[in-house]
């Protein structure tokens, strides 16, 4: 399969701090790339990276082949890269449906109401249309954030941190919306819940201080050794 | 449709006004007429799209020179007056976005103020041609529409409510619009709408342009309808005056601009009768509004009872 991210020597450094040190990644079409690693390993500034929100100081992104590291975020949501936010950035004080409408209409404006209800019964938000979204509990707000990803039918959809705050019961619903959404569309997956992402993920890569550690699948990275040192803790 | 129903019906009653008002108060409703639809554009920016502009009287002169100059050197009829008044007030506007949206917040403020205050200078400089401070009387041929004088009442009022009833429903099917919504996007939450694809650069810009539209619109209409050109209009008091109207009238509601506009005129009004520091019942107004209504009349009123009031 043909890669539909490359990145190659990508560099972040804050200060003193290497949060993305030289980074080689390769994201193939339509897997379930986990993203794991301890707090502060730099896994929410290397998708950050990809997405656009922060400038790259050194080495190159590569979407489809295409070199994408000097453009502005708002061209790579167009081309394709969706980013649902860890701290959930949904606008506030509009309804549920304006929230979803706006992802949907940047994709044209035809049958708007339609694909945002289809986008909203996806997640299992339909029936709250009209609530603001400031008033919906925080499980609500995180799937909204995912509508409003999906709803960019992305080319590769960066979830970060998607379960938290989910009850049990949503996390399983979760999981197999994740399942529906390959092979037409790759999805990068920073994950805590472990059994999420060894349950999805096709492949898993480590990072840790800014650096991959280990790329494999799920059962290589359990059995990794370097891995279980300096994240699993075993 | 509840939307539309009370937008018309607002303007039939409107139209119905020189029936029942005395020619003079009638005049005085024309007036605010075209002063709402400065504050209308004003709301475009600042109520739906966050930017908080303190330059818009240097869009308001735009389109009054733009109109009232062609009419004064080169003879213009009021048709193509106002059509070249709508063009200056968005030109500057689209020319004041480029330079202005570089900044955001506290710095858009000060700079589209410097820009308007420049504005007013470079009109003070060439006096020979705009007559600078003491402005000019349009000329009686440059005020003739379709034949209609428009120096005369009835022809007045209706083309003061014309302007009023389009810019009002333009700014209705706007705001209801997938580009409105993405306005509301921009001063929402700005960075959210980068990562949905939007650039808030060419947004903001666009939403700016439409403000200017507007306010040329009603400088061209001010000029044409009242006949007097002059630089102070393009002074920082008529870039406060939209604000208060937007703010008094409810910032993002449609009809804020225009009850804003007749409250405050009103309230100038009576003012004036009672002592001459009218200036200091503005001030206070905006005070009360701040601190007791920050969402101004119709947004509380919306808030609290008509969800549905666009």
């Amino acid at each position: 399969m043909a890669p539909l991210i490359q990145t190659r020597g990508l560099t972040r450094h804050f200060g003193g701090l290497k949060a993305v040190d030289g980074v080689d990644f390769t994201l193939t079409q339509g897997e379930i790339h986990g993203l794991i690693g301890p707090n502060g390993a730099g896994k929410t500034t290397f998708v950050s990276l990809l997405s656009g929100r922060l400038p790259a100081q050194s080495g190159t992104i590569s979407l489809n082949g295409e070199d994408i590291t000097r453009l502005p975020a708002h061209h790579r949501a167009r081309k394709g890269i969706a980013y649902t936010f860890q701290i959930t950035s949904v606008f506030p004080r509009l309804s549920v449906f304006d929230n979803v409408a706006l992802a949907v209409q940047s994709q044209g404006t035809r049958d708007l109401t339609a694909r945002t209800r289809a986008a909203l019964v996806r997640v299992g938000l339909d029936g709250l249309e009209e609530q603001e979204a400031q008033t919906l509990s925080y499980g609500h707000q995180r799937l909204l954030e995912v509508a409003m990803g999906l709803a960019l039918h992305p080319r590769l959809l960066i979830l970060d941190e998607p379960t938290q705050g989910l009850a049990a019961s949503e996390i399983e619903g979760f999981k197999s919306l994740v399942r529906s959404l390959v092979p037409e569309t790759t999805v990068l997956l920073i994950e805590h819940n472990m059994e999420v992402v060894m349950d999805l993920a096709t492949r898993i890569t480590v990072l840790t201080f800014g650096r991959v550690l280990a790329t494999g699948t799920p059962a290589e990275i359990r059995a990794n050794p370097h891995v279980q040192e300096a994240y699993l803790g075993a | 449709m509840k939307p539309w129903i009370l937008h018309i019906a607002l303007i039939a009653v409107l139209a119905t006004a020189p029936l029942w008002l005395s020619p003079y108060h009638a005049t005085n409703l024309a007036r605010i007429m075209v002063l709402a639809v400065f504050a209308m554009g004003y709301n475009l920016a600042f109520g739906y799209t966050g930017l908080l502009s303190l330059g818009h009287a240097l869009l308001l002169a735009a389109g009054m020179y733009a109109a009232g100059l062609p009419a004064q050197l080169w003879g213009w009829a009021a048709g193509p007056a106002f059509i070249a008044g709508i063009a200056g007030g968005g030109l500057i506007a689209a020319a004041l976005g480029l330079l202005a949206l570089r900044t955001a917040g506290v710095s858009f403020m000060i700079v589209t103020l410097m820009f308007a205050q420049a504005g007013y200078l470079t009109l003070l400089y060439f006096a020979h041609v705009t007559g600078g401070e003491d402005g000019f009387a349009v000329v009686s041929s440059g005020r003739v529409l379709l034949g209609f004088d428009l120096s005369t009442d009835t022809p007045r009022f209706l083309a003061a409510l014309t302007i009023f009833a389009i810019g009002l429903l333009a700014s209705l099917a706007l705001v209801r619009s997938p580009f409105g919504r993405t306005m509301v996007a921009m001063r929402e939450n700005e960075e959210r709408s980068r990562m949905l694809g939007y650039n808030p650069f060419t947004v903001k810009l666009a939403a700016l342009t439409l403000s200017g539209l507007y306010a040329g619109a009603a400088g061209a209409a001010y000029a044409l309808l009242f006949g007097y050109v002059g630089a102070s209009f393009a002074t920082i008091q008529y870039s406060i005056l939209p604000m208060l109207y937007v703010l008094m009238g409810g910032a993002g509601t449609t009809l804020g601009p225009f009850l804003g506009a007749l409250l405050m005129f009103a309230l100038i009004e009576a003012a004036t009768v009672l002592t001459t520091a009218h200036q200091f019942i503005v001030g206070a107004a905006l005070v009360v509004l701040i601190l007791f209504a920050p969402k101004g009349i119709l947004g509380t009123i919306r808030e609290r009872w008509l969800r549905w009031l666009p």
